[in-house]
């Protein structure tokens, strides 16, 4: 322990009540310290020394944890935070009026408290909402569709001292869960497929599996040909043979619903609309795998999806599906896109920054608290249950000859039916862009940013692992927009994503996003072009996990597939002198200290 | 001993032991794979990602990967040198490392691992120059966190040599840094005989009161390159 020369301050007993609450496990760091944000909204030094002292950690770690998660603050947060959406979709949408609304109202500038400490302004990335876009996180709920009058009305309504929950949706206390998250949010269900979201019986699946053997469970999952649906693809059936050999006396099951990839939202309607088949899923994968215990990791901007969740398990465990052999609990994440590699996830589930870990040891041997561990995707388990009461057979059949099944898209962007398709894998993209009235798209982003950046020349391309693959994002881009300021986001969301444990990942994407800025402000030469080739495969070589290693995709993707716009944009070397090398801003700085214009600069120093 | 297996790194035969990573294989054969996050004696980070080799068409860190019988590893190519010199070089943009001016320099392993990978040519990264307050509040030592690599030396050596926990990791991204338990180094049990304060391979944890006592030139890497004691062993045995 630190030898703390300064006068303690007196145990907090708020704080020592909120570890309580977690069995001052460290485990919960999580949980404890976005209690502690909720309630004091900021994690201050003092709040970390108690932490630390009542769990039996060091206060760096406690800091390590605290300085992580976007959601968690070591400055005061006004009682009311107000996180707008700023990714590209958004700000395609109309997001710098409704942020001029919004700083207009409250007096307060994005990334600013206001001195009453009243309300907060900031951005934050994807929240699962392109297809409603602008939209913002407000405290624990959700505004969408934001238009300046709207944002102006909401911010005033907060400003009499209504709730969020008041300010957003008539009659809230009325409603029940599952109808505030629909008062809140639209599903823009487009197509209904036959495993997901058309009709579902209930437990249907769970009732086959309970007649079944662990090993016939896996025998038939891994016979229905289904794949992870959150972008990796590994073979469902594999993974969970794998956890049920490794020799332990404790495992686990984890849902993966932290859905960060921007652009994503399919998950967002399955936990609203079909929550019950992901908890039956992860029952049979329980059963199949021999765990029992689960973890549902909800991404932190789902946090208005959390009472919705937590009433359907709590029906489960009353109709006796749950409970007995095996629960469920709910873990929030607290911002942080790296939660959805598996590895980075299960460190936030025992309360310690995002990071992955290293592999091997994998999950299924070396998980949860060390222990062999199943993470699947949101939609994999809803379709495991599928699987289980129609047959492999039945879902074999459906999709292409390496993908079999459904998929959920989240389409968003330039369209005029964004919102969730259930279709068999193998479609073409031309034939998804028509579905959704994106015919005149020029640019489709197909897995989000850690995807593929095509055009049109790839519109027949398939829709399949083996193809163009996707987590589920297809984002669509008219001719209007500006591909390089798309690529620059993109970059930025990763800068601000990477969890900085290795080099080329925390460094290099900050090169990346500094080389596009220089391709957009015309300073580039012909080499520069190389210049992010090269950068980009060191990156891609050397990164330990995914994000490092699809971060340079959209930068690489669009250099393949728009060159053009690269081409476009670089000026070559003249004279041995490099147009690259701005001058005028090179000498601003001089040119204040002198306050005079240059001789040789300016031309028109005599003036 | 009696389960050792065999597998090739570029080609020459090395002998491993189960478990043992594709770094400890290689060092006990003479076969040194360059490295800054890992050190003998501590916990594999798999950090820096400057031991990067192909092993078996994939690209991982060998500190980390398990070595298996019948590998074959690209350890000391072109392509691997150059992604490791990019990485070495990105080390040096994000922080300040001025070497001529830095008590370090001679026995500085950032320092010594450029000269080993030929970084011998301007770079075309940008500097990001960081701008963080010196630590000096320690009467024995002082942390000048611009100096730092994020090798995490300090905090494995700290928590499981020391027992102590006198630094960490705060921040994410590119923001990721090097803390200390409270408000400063002084603030902390950290004490010189720690061995957390003597496995820095940079200049960013330094020992107060004693500069420059050892004449640059007669430094630990004026005397050869990185990585030579591991080399010497093979000759030494008469191998390579």
């Amino acid at each position: 322990m630190a030898t703390e020369t300064k006068v303690k301050s007196p145990p907090d007993a708020e704080i020592m009540a909120i570890c309580d609450r977690f069995g001052s496990d460290h485990h919960r760091m999580l949980d404890i310290l976005l209690a502690v944000q909720e309630e004091r909204r900021c994690i201050t030094p003092s709040t970390m020394d108690t932490i630390a002292a009542v769990v039996g950690v060091t206060r760096i770690a406690v800091e390590g944890v605290a300085s992580f998660y976007s959601f968690l603050s070591l400055a005061p947060k006004g009682r009311v935070t107000i996180r707008l959406c700023d990714d590209i979709v958004d700000r395609f949408s109309g997001l710098d009026a409704v942020v001029a609304a919004f700083e207009a109202e409250l007096g307060i500038r994005m990334g600013e408290t206001s001195a009453d400490q009243a309300f907060s302004l900031e951005f934050t990335p994807c929240i699962g909402m392109c297809d409603q876009a602008p939209a913002a996180m407000i405290n624990d709920v959700v505004a969408t569709k934001l238009t300046a009058e709207r944002a102006t009305a909401i911010a005033r309504a907060l400003k009499q001292g209504m709730s969020p929950a008041e300010a957003l949706v008539a009659d809230h206390d009325v409603l029940s869960p599952y109808q505030r998250v629909r008062a809140l949010v639209d599903n823009n269900i487009r197509q209904s497929g036959e495993v997901l979201l058309g009709q579902v019986p209930e437990d249907a699946g769970l009732r086959a599996a309970a007649a079944m053997a662990p090993s016939a469970i896996i025998d038939a999952v891994e016979a229905s040909g289904l794949r992870g649906c959150g972008g990796a693809g590994f073979t469902t059936g594999r993974k969970w043979r794998f956890a049920a050999a490794a020799p332990s006396d404790r495992r686990f099951v984890i849902c993966n619903a932290d859905e960060g990839e921007p652009g994503t939202f399919k998950d967002r309607v399955i936990l609203t609309e079909r929550a019950d088949l992901v908890f039956e899923g992860m029952t049979i994968a329980a059963r199949a795998a021999g765990a029992r215990e689960g973890i549902l990791y909800l991404r932190g901007e789902y946090l208005y999806l959390r009472e919705h969740l937590e009433a359907v398990l709590a029906a489960r465990r009353a109709r006796g599906v749950l409970g007995a052999n095996f629960d469920i609990r709910i873990q929030m994440g607290a911002g942080a896109y790296i939660c959805g590699e598996e590895g980075a996830l299960i460190s936030s589930c025992e309360g310690l920054p995002g990071e992955p870990k290293t592999r091997p040891p994998f999950p299924v041997t070396r998980g949860y608290l060390g222990f062999p561990t199943v993470v699947n995707n949101v939609e994999t388990f809803a379709h495991v249950a599928r699987i289980l009461d129609r047959g492999a057979a039945w879902f074999h059949a459906m999709g292409t000859e390496k993908s079999h099944g459904t998929k959920l898209f989240s389409i968003s962007g330039d369209c005029a039916r964004p919102g969730v398709y259930e279709l068999p894998y193998g479609l073409t993209l031309r034939e998804l862009l028509s579905l959704a009235g994106a015919e005149n798209a020029a640019a489709v982003q197909v897995g989000g940013p850690s995807g593929t950046m095509v055009g049109r020349d790839s519109f027949d391309r398939r829709l399949t692992f083996d193809d163009l693959a996707t987590g589920g994002a297809v984002i669509v881009f008219s001719a209007r927009r500006n591909i390089l300021e798309i690529v620059d986001y993109y970059m930025s969301f990763f800068v601000h994503e990477s969890c900085g444990y290795c080099t080329p990942c925390r460094v290099g994407n900050v090169f990346l996003k500094k080389a596009i800025e220089k391709f957009r402000k015309g300073q580039a030469n012909d080499d520069d072009i190389a210049y992010l080739k090269d950068l980009s495969a060191t990156i891609i070589e050397t990164s330990r996990c995914g994000l490092g290693q699809t971060s340079p995709n959209p930068v690489l993707s669009s250099l393949q597939n728009f060159p053009l716009i690269y081409a476009a944009l670089t000026k070559p070397t003249q004279d041995g002198v490099k147009a690259t090398f701005d001058i005028q801003s090179a000498i601003s700085g001089a040119r204040d200290i002198a306050k005079r214009r240059s001789y040789i600069f300016d031309k028109d120093f005599s003036k | 001993m009696s389960e050792s297996f065999q597998f090739r790194i570029d080609g020459v035969e090395v002998t491993a032991r189960p478990g043992q990573t594709i770094m400890e294989a290689a060092d006990a054969a003479g076969i040194y794979i360059p490295r800054l996050c890992d050190v003998e004696g501590l916990r594999h980070q798999g950090g820096c990602r400057v031991c990067t080799v192909k092993s078996g068409g994939r690209s991982v860190s060998a500190c980390t990967q398990p070595a298996e019988p019948g590998l074959e590893v690209e350890n000391d190519s072109a392509a691997r040198n150059r992604v490791r010199r990019d990485l070495v070089e990105m080390l040096f943009h994000e922080g300040n490392h001025l070497c001529p001016i830095c008590e370090k320099s001679g026995n500085c392993e950032l320092q010594a691992m450029a000269y080993r990978l030929d970084m011998t040519e301007a770079t075309r990264f940008p500097w990001l120059e960081p701008c963080r307050d010196l630590d000096a509040s320690h009467p024995d030592i002082a942390l000048d966190t611009n100096r730092c690599i994020s090798c995490g030396r300090c905090i494995r050596a700290s928590q499981d040599m020391d027992g102590k926990g006198v630094f960490g990791y705060v921040g994410r991204g590119i923001h990721r840094r090097v803390a200390v338990n409270g408000a400063d180094l002084a603030h902390t049990d950290a004490a010189l005989a720690d061995h957390a304060m003597h496995v820095c391979p940079v200049g960013c944890i330094i020992r107060k009161g004693e500069g420059f006592q050892v004449p640059i030139g007669e430094r630990h890497f004026d005397h050869g390159l990185i990585g030579h004691e591991i080399e010497d062993r093979a000759r030494k045995d008469g191998r390579k």
